[in-house]
């Protein structure tokens, strides 16, 4: 590790171009350093988001698991709309495409691939969508003029009503608009979910989006007083810096570098361009997961590190196959 | 316009800015719309050119009983109706129009007095015909309804009218511009001759008349006579015979003057013409000789009186033969010439926009009205002598039966000139084709650009550059960046917002009030009055008033009282010091605009005004009556001293702009940033915006078209203008707001292409439909058989084939339904026999049908959007089936931004593949830095800057031309939300994870899908179909064709001398065909046989084209006979 302050093994922010950004470790990787090294910090968890620390690996491996999280963790979306009737302004295909983006709240793992086999209740989901627009004749007034996401009506099949007794299945959220109808309108439509991944279709990806973005250090190498400090705290978010009263000076000082968006603004001033470094730690991630609602962050971290090693299981046997053909033919 | 100048600021009151002044537009919108020239034109026409049109035609007598007459007292245009005589409500709706391709069209009714017998009788709302109504126009029923209303009528409260809808089709007829008429224009041609011509119009008819000098001597140069005319000549022939007197009336007192024109004297007098007879027997000479028959000839000095009373100079009466206003304007006309010889800066330009007429619907419309009027009375009147002739009738003859009988002329020649764009002017031996032109309806923005559409009648293959320029006079009046590329560049125009074009104003009020206002008439002065020394000789519509001593005070009351509201606030005058003359003008199709009148460096309208108006107490009509706003055009322009800016007024000051921005037109208008854009894509982007795909009216799904494109998810963009609100596009956008990011990526994407986001594409970006319509007509024929539709027929299982699964019991495929290539979906039968008689008794049924289905072609299947069953106005069935498909971007998909800068998709790229910023945010496109340089885009960059500043502040920016939101405050908003200052983000690479070396330029661009798709155009081929004559393959798309080995590519081949894949690709894969050559006489025979040597030995087979056996055969057919000498290779 360089100490703190140092530009050495750190993505430096230049005003115009960003230096050192691809770090490279020194010393040779071993499992005890790593496994000593390595820590996740939990910064705050939701069932819809979560914010995380993860420091002590190196992008390839941070990367992999945005990567996956984004495209390669299996959902159930509604694939299949069979239309009995769609009276209303938007046209089927417009529909079922809205209908495919609504997350479905249920844990896939509960379910099989279906592929090219028949809808059974072990890979599909049945919705039942029936929405007839009228004007109320007591109230007089229109009924059903929005469809929403919680108008889906699950109908459970075979052993779906026992197996998610407890956990109903349904929409993640109930005020996804759907269509809009006037009076005399109806959607009448079956609607079958499977499995599918984010690679396919974004509909099947668990999250809205999920990312990264590094630890930021921010040096003062000069002091900045008085009325330059006031200047200087201006040019970052609030919360970064902060001007402490030092033996009657005003001084600024890096508060919370967490917070600092990295606008460079600081570099932009004359007076402050020599005295401040922007730089980002390479291997300290701050990620975001904001799930779609279909499963929990925590759990999609998970399934996305689960994921990642049977890649790795993968690529081993594969490597461990290479080697023996190789000692054959030698 | 006007430099800001130094002067003593004390001297002025502070006035508070008048910031505001753009809600003026809003208001001249409201009033005006974007197509109140075409509104206003028709309802002028319909008013009161109709009027005067049978005025002018108003009586019909019969050659055989001169007691028989027929007179129109009165015309007048109904509402639109039916024209089914059954129906119980007649009125309808455009739309019913539309879909039904009936002819939107209103009854004419006259009223007639007539003799019947002995009897003088009066009938009142007789119909002699009908006219097609513009939409919005003041017979339309849209006009004055309620969006409510209007939506009831299917009808979208936001389409502007000003078209016609003519069997179902919308046209348009495109505003003409022409040169101005009854107007001295002085040229030099390209022989370096200088000449003053005038063409004269009027409803009788056009001429034109030129004074021109030749070898310092000076004619006059008309059509009806043979040989240019001494000048001299020509006025003695007018009776002006006193060499003096000519002199007078052309050269006044000046001396420079009468030396250029004494050759001119000496001419007449050698040509020893001295008196008025001299003159005419001289010109009748002369005279064109017309085939007239039936008519006997007239001496030949009568007829030159008559030519030079009624055809030199038309639009000059000349009553009870005084000659002297003739004579005055044609003195006028050889001093212009005079005049130019001695400075040629004084040589009229014709490009010049005050020397431009705009003709428009109305107008067209009248010519063809007066057309058709006059030879429906004339085929009345044929009529009348027919049955008058006969000595005996049964009944006493009533002129009312014929009248309407003959109902169909007037109504026809309407339909077909609209619908073919075939103007057909007897009168004028005009002929004039391509008036209108179908209403492109792909998207909202390409129809508002067709009503403000101006086309030139300028021939376009001629290589000049001047009528092509931009003219500084175009200022405010045309759009300087919408025009075509191309061909047609520079002559297609486009009106700029506050645009108005007038409409005849009545001449006679306006003759009074300049003799009221001191002018002194010309038939009092001679001519060293006229062109006295402090003289300006004053015009009225180009014909000669008197003289004022006085311009300026004499301008200054008569606007006055226009500025008063006495007389029309569209009558404009100008003094042209040049000529000395003030021109006072009040004919129809000149092209003006409002102004803020200014005083004394004081705008006169004030906060207060407005502060008025966005209350509603006030209107532009009250700005206009209260005089403080006034319409200025071309030609009074170039008289006043316009400010563009308040802080600009100087003392000289006549007027103050009310916005900059209203230079541009309603196409142009939708780019942001204009002004920071090189001009060229200014123009692009006016080319493009009318092929964007988006929402086209409120009505789109209403709509039945033959090709219609929509988005499926339209926005409006975070950077708007003005203009995008006043003319609506925010509510009708074409386009999304992508998000951008400016860097390179992958290497698929130069060239303009683009990198799109796939999970982009999934959620929805770009995701559009295109309806496509399919019309089948259930025709009955005269025999009485009739078109049918089967239901799907059955195989020998009972089960309906593939082809016909689609089709519903009622043999038209089912709305909702899916339709692949090769199904059926209106399964037609037509009867085999259509010509002869089916015998009486006989079934139609048994006489047979055969077979003829429409068939879906195309390569990717459509869902049936609507089936529309009813009937034509001739009661034949009509059936149309639209057709949708929805389609999400692929490779090579067209998209464009707001400033010229199109592309092709180059490559869709996962979400995790795209890099991402610090938000998470990852880029809807990708689009490569090197559209930048070359093309100079900065307004493109300035829009990304202000969308998003916009997108954090939450709200929309403006991108208004000549001003818009300023980059400083975008960037301090920018900076506020913790972002960098010019726009550029920190992102990580999607694929290795690492941070990119540079900042990407990132944030949102409104982007447009354009129409152009590759699902339409992708097309390949191994084998197909082959043309029937040639046996080559076909091509074009549209035939399945092949793609051809051109001459260029053939070179390539010859110059690698790859001669056996030459052959191959020529003939073998082509139309190779195998022949029989006879040796012996070289001809071609058959397989062993030679028909010409009677013999079988000798013959040769050989491979050649087919095209060239053609050859062979087709010169044989022309007595050639081509021989083939073979001999052993």
């Amino acid at each position: 590790m360089s100490p703190v302050g140092s530009t050495e093994g750190k993505i430096v922010l230049e005003s115009d171009h960003v230096n050192n950004r691809h770090h490279e470790s020194t010393e040779a990787w071993s499992l005890q350093t790593f496994a000593k090294s390595f820590s996740i910090d939990i910064i705050r968890v939701s069932c819809r988001a979560m914010e995380f620390d993860m420091i002590n690996i190196e992008a390839p491996i941070a990367n992999a698991i945005r990567r996956i999280l984004m495209a390669e963790i299996p959902t159930m979306a509604i694939e299949t709309v069979f239309m009995m009737q769609n009276t209303s302004v938007i046209h089927d295909e417009v529909l079922a495409h809205r209908l495919g983006l609504i997350p479905i709240k249920v844990d896939p793992t509960q379910f099989q691939w279906r592929g090219d086999a028949e809808a059974t209740d072990l890979n599909t989901i049945v919705f039942k969508l029936n929405a007839d627009c009228y004007i109320d004749s007591e109230t007089n007034k229109v009924v059903n003029a929005s469809v929403y996401s919680r108008d889906l009506v699950w109908e459970p099949k075979g052993n779906q009503a026992v197996q998610f007794e407890k956990n109903p299945i349904r929409a993640a959220y109930k005020s996804i608009l759907i269509a809009k109808m006037r009076p005399g309108q109806s959607i009448q439509a079956e609607l079958h979910c499977q499995k599918g991944i984010g690679r396919d279709h974004a509909k099947f990806s668990p999250v809205a989006t999920a990312y990264y973005r590094l630890m930021p250090e921010i040096v003062i190498k000069e002091d900045i007083t008085n009325e330059d400090a006031d200047k200087f705290a201006k040019c970052f978010v609030p919360g970064v810096i902060k001007v402490v009263k030092e033996r009657g000076v005003r001084k600024a000082k890096v508060d919370n570098p967490r917070l600092c968006t990295m606008s460079r603004e600081a570099l932009r001033h004359d007076e402050f361009k020599d005295k401040v470094k922007l730089m980002h730690k390479p291997t300290h991630f701050i990620f975001n997961v904001e799930s779609t609602g279909a499963m929990t962050p925590p759990e999609l971290m998970l399934h996305a590190v689960k994921r990642l090693m049977r890649k790795c299981q993968i690529v081993q046997a594969a490597l461990a196959q290479l080697n023996q053909s190789g000692e054959h033919e030698a | 316009m006007v430099a800001t100048q130094d002067y003593d600021k004390g001297l002025t009151d502070p006035i508070p800015a008048l910031e505001d002044k753009w809600r003026l537009l809003p208001s001249f919108l409201q009033v005006k719309g974007l197509v109140k020239q075409h509104l206003d034109s028709y309802n002028y026409f319909v008013d009161q050119e109709l009027q005067q049109i049978v005025e002018a035609n108003q009586r019909i007598s019969s050659d055989v009983d001169p007691n028989f007459y027929l007179k129109y007292l009165n015309i007048r245009l109904g509402m639109p109706e039916r024209s089914d005589p059954l129906a119980v409500d007649k009125s309808y709706t455009p739309h019913e129009c539309r879909l039904r391709d009936l002819t939107y069209a209103a009854n004419i009714y006259v009223d007639i007095e007539y003799v019947r017998g002995r009897q003088i009788v009066i009938r009142r709302g007789v119909p002699i015909g009908r006219m097609p109504v513009m939409l919005r126009s003041s017979h339309c029923v849209l006009t004055g309804k309620t969006d409510d209303e209007l939506a009831t009528m299917q009808e979208c409260p936001l389409d502007p009218g000003g078209y016609f809808i003519v069997n179902g089709t919308e046209k348009v007829i495109l505003i003409q511009e022409q040169l101005s008429k009854n107007r001295i224009i002085v040229e030099k041609d390209s022989k370096g001759i200088i000449q003053a011509s005038v063409t004269s119009s009027t409803h009788e008819r056009k001429s034109k008349t030129n004074v021109l000098v030749k070898n310092d001597r000076i004619y006059l140069r008309h059509n009806s006579v043979t040989e240019d005319i001494p000048i001299v000549v020509i006025f003695k022939a007018m009776g002006i015979t006193a060499d003096q007197e000519i002199t007078l009336l052309v050269c006044g007192a000046d001396k420079s003057y009468l030396e250029k024109f004494a050759p001119s004297l000496e001419e007449a007098s050698r040509l020893e013409v001295f008196t008025q007879k001299q003159a005419l027997d001289y010109i009748g000479s002369k005279v064109k000789q017309t085939q007239r028959f039936m008519t006997a000839r007239k001496p030949p000095a009568e007829e030159a009186l008559e030519i030079l009373a009624t055809v030199v100079l038309a639009h000059l009466p000349v009553q009870r033969l005084n000659f002297r206003p003739k004579c005055m304007f044609i003195g006028v006309m050889v001093r212009r010439v005079i005049a130019t010889l001695q400075d040629e800066s004084l040589l009229d330009d014709r490009d010049f926009v005050g020397n431009k007429r705009l003709e428009l619907a109305g107008q067209l419309l009248s010519l063809l009205f007066e057309d058709l009027f006059k030879k429906f009375n004339f085929d009345l009147k044929l009529n009348i002598d027919k049955v008058l002739k006969k000595p005996s009738r049964t009944q006493e003859f009533d002129v009312y039966t014929q009248l309407q009988m003959h109902g169909d002329h007037i109504t026809g020649g309407f339909v077909r000139a609209i619908a073919t764009g075939n103007w057909v002017l007897k009168r004028f031996k005009m002929e004039r084709a391509g008036i209108t032109h179908v209403l492109s309806r792909l998207s909202y923005i390409s129809a508002l650009g067709m009503m403000t559409r101006i086309s030139s009648q300028f021939e376009k293959t001629r290589k000049v550059s001047g009528p092509r320029a931009l003219q500084p006079s175009q200022w405010g009046m045309l759009c300087p960046s919408d025009t075509p590329e191309g061909e047609a560049c520079g002559l297609v125009k486009n009106l700029a917002l506050m645009t108005h074009i007038t409409t005849d104003v009545d001449e006679n009020p306006i003759r009074r009030l300049v003799f009221v206002l001191g002018v002194e008439d010309i038939n009092l002065l001679a001519g060293t009055e006229l062109y006295g020394k402090h003289a300006y000789v004053v015009f009225l519509n180009g014909e000669l008033l008197g003289i004022t001593r006085d311009p300026q005070r004499f301008v200054a009351l008569f606007r006055q009282v226009r500025r008063a509201g006495r007389i029309s606030p569209f009558i404009s005058i100008y003094i042209n010091s040049h000529h000395r003359n003030v021109h006072i003008a009040s004919d129809g199709g000149r092209i003006c605009r409002p102004l803020i009148i200014v005083d004394n460096r004081r705008p006169r309208v004030q906060p207060k005004h407005i502060q008025m108006m966005s209350e509603g107490s006030m209107a532009f009509d009250d700005f206009l009556e209260q005089g403080l706003v006034e319409y200025l055009d071309v030609n009074e322009e170039n008289d006043s001293n316009i400010a563009l800016y308040e802080k600009e007024i100087i003392p000289e000051t006549t007027h103050l702009e009310i916005e900059p921005f209203t230079i541009l037109g309603a196409v142009a208008g939708l780019i942001p940033y204009p002004h920071h854009n090189q001009s060229p894509r200014n123009t692009y982007q006016c080319a493009m915006g009318k092929q964007a795909i988006g929402a086209i009216a409120y009505n789109q799904l209403n709509r039945i078209d033959t090709l219609l494109y929509l988005l499926v998810y339209p926005q409006q963009p975070m950077v708007k203008t003005k203009t995008i609100e006043l003319i609506k596009y925010d509510k009708l956008p074409a386009g999304q707001n992508a998000t951008v990011a400016v860097m390179s990526y992958s290497g698929y994407d130069i060239e303009d292409a683009l990198v799109l986001n796939k999970a982009g594409l999934d959620r929805g970006f770009g995701r559009c439909q295109v309806m496509r319509k399919q019309t089948a007509l259930i025709r009955r024929y005269p025999n009485g058989m009739f078109d049918r539709v089967a239901d799907p027929p059955r195989d020998a299982n009972n089960e309906i084939p593939f082809k016909f699964q689609k089709l519903d019991a009622d043999g038209i495929a089912a709305v909702g339904d899916r339709v692949f290539p090769g199904q059926v979906y209106i399964n037609k039968q037509t009867p085999v026999n259509t010509n002869a008689d089916i015998g009486i008794g006989q079934n139609p049924l048994e006489t047979g049908f055969k077979p003829s289905p429409m068939t879906y072609k195309g390569l990717e299947p459509s869902y049936v959007d609507k089936v529309l069953f009813t009937n034509t106005e001739s009661e034949q069935a009509l059936v149309k089936i639209l057709f949708r498909q929805t389609r999400r971007p692929e490779l090579g998909d067209k998209f464009s931004s707001r400033h010229g800068q199109k592309g092709v998709c180059g490559i869709i790229v996962p979400q995790e593949d795209m890099p991402f910023s610090l938000q998470g945010i990852t880029p809807d496109i990708i689009m490569n830095p090197h559209g930048f340089p070359s093309r100079m885009t900065v307004g493109k960059m300035i829009e990304l800057l202000a969308g998003k500043a916009g997108v954090f502040k939450g709200e929309l920016q403006y991108g208004t031309a000549f001003g818009g939101s300023k980059v400083e405050d975008m960037s301090r908003i920018l900076i506020d939300h913790g972002f960098e200052y010019s726009g550029k983000d920190y992102l990580t690479s999607g694929v290795t994870g690492e941070p990119l070396s540079a900042y990407i330029f990132f944030g949102p661009i409104y982007y447009q899908k354009l129409k152009h798709m590759v699902m339409d155009k992708m097309h390949a081929r191994a084998r197909g179909p082959r043309a029937l004559l040639t046996r080559q393959p076909t091509e074009g798309r549209s035939r399945e064709g092949g793609l051809r080995l051109g001459e260029m590519e053939r070179d390539c081949l010859i110059g690698h001398g790859a001669s056996r894949l030459l052959l191959e690709r020529l003939m073998v894969s082509s139309d190779a065909f195998e022949i029989h050559v006879c040796q012996t006489c070289g001809l071609l025979g058959y397989k062993g046989w030679c028909q010409r040597c009677h013999s079988s030995v000798h013959m040769a087979p050989m491979t050649i084209p087919y095209a060239a056996k053609l050859l062979f055969q087709e010169l044989q057919s022309m007595n050639i006979a081509p021989r083939l000498i073979l001999e052993d290779f």
